[in-house]
């Protein structure tokens, strides 16, 4: 059975990465997972394309759960998510969660093959 | 009923390139409350749409605020990007199939689901220190009887009506109580944004 797929959004390419290294460390290559940070100008920021690119990288038949860190990764992970198909678009979720610790949570998760669902309520809840 | 296509086509390159051309003040105004990067991302982002100005001012009105849209979404970056995008794409799914403009009253009405399209976009309501505080009085105005030069002055003061206010959403939301004393960016932007469409209909 597939395993749900995290995308790591922050401003900063640098936390994006480093997040998804802890998260590496957590499970390997258990889970499907992609990372984006910086705006389209390559300065701190985020970016609907490269986030459209992340949730397709990690894409997963059982559902994508997105990460971010401050306001516009969220606002931006919206917008990519409703540039999606619309039959994509359901099985993608944002999760309100710290990024770091939520990531490693969602990773985790995902890595003993919990539901969409169940990861996302998982990290938000620690 | 007249091609209103020439003078949307004017009317992006002239918004453009006040924004461009106001970058480093939009920029220095979120640096006071915000991540500093209004102007620069703004300014990337107007610059993709005048990049590809003729592809976008080749298609009938509606679709040329599409892509506006579209551009502002894929090269803004940050909040704004999405929120302006959100901003053009509305009015351009609203605009009236035919070539012409819409009537003063049919615009007001989609100039009004556009600030609901934005209120869902950002989480946000009026008095939140943002855009909106300057597109609310925008929508009264259009909804009554006054002129292009009045709306603009509307603008402007609704933008500097900021300025007293405490963010409670965005990035200056962070700064609590000290975001009191500085102007709203995205406020500026918007206002700005209005005020060259106010001279010009002024102009027309």
């Amino acid at each position: 059975m597939s395993k749900v797929g995290l995308v790591i959004v922050s401003h900063s390419r640098l936390v994006a990465e480093g997040t998804a290294d802890m998260v590496r460390q957590m499970v390997g290559e258990d889970i499907p997972l992609a990372w984006c940070g910086g705006d389209p100008g390559g300065g701190l920021g985020t970016s609907v394309e490269t986030i459209q690119q992340a949730i397709g990288d990690a894409w997963s038949e059982a559902g994508v759960v997105v990460m971010v860190d401050l306001g516009g990764a969220e606002t931006n992970s919206e917008m990519a998510i409703e540039l999606l198909d619309e039959a994509r678009q359901k099985q993608v979720v944002i999760c309100n969660a710290p990024l770091v610790e939520g990531s490693v949570i969602a990773a985790a998760e995902s890595s003993g093959g919990a539901s969409l669902e169940e990861v996302k309520s998982s990290a938000e809840e620690m | 009923m007249p091609d209103f296509s020439p003078q949307l086509r004017q009317l992006i390159t002239e918004v453009a390139s006040a924004v461009i051309e106001q970058s480093e003040h939009l920029t220095a105004l979120d640096q006071a409350i915000g991540d500093g990067d209004h102007g620069v991302n703004m300014k990337r982002g107007c610059e993709a749409v005048m990049a590809d100005l003729e592809n976008i001012a080749a298609k009938p009105p509606g679709e040329m605020l599409k892509a506006v849209g579209m551009a502002l979404v894929m090269k803004v970056g940050g909040a704004s990007g999405p929120l302006y995008g959100t901003a053009f794409i509305t009015l351009g799914k609203l605009w009236p199939a035919a070539e012409g403009a819409p009537e003063r009253a049919q615009f007001a009405e989609m100039f009004g689901s556009m600030i609901e399209a934005l209120k869902a976009r950002g989480k946000a309501d009026f008095g939140a220190k943002t855009l909106l505080d300057v597109l609310g009085p925008v929508h009264a105005a259009l909804q009554g009887d006054a002129l292009p030069a009045e709306i603009a002055k509307i603008a402007r003061q609704s933008a500097e009506a900021t300025i007293p206010l405490q963010a409670t959403r965005g990035r200056a939301s962070f700064l609590g109580e000290r975001s009191i004393g500085h102007m709203d960016p995205g406020a500026c932007s918007s206002a700005l944004i209005i005020e060259t469409v106010c001279r010009l209909m002024e102009e027309a």
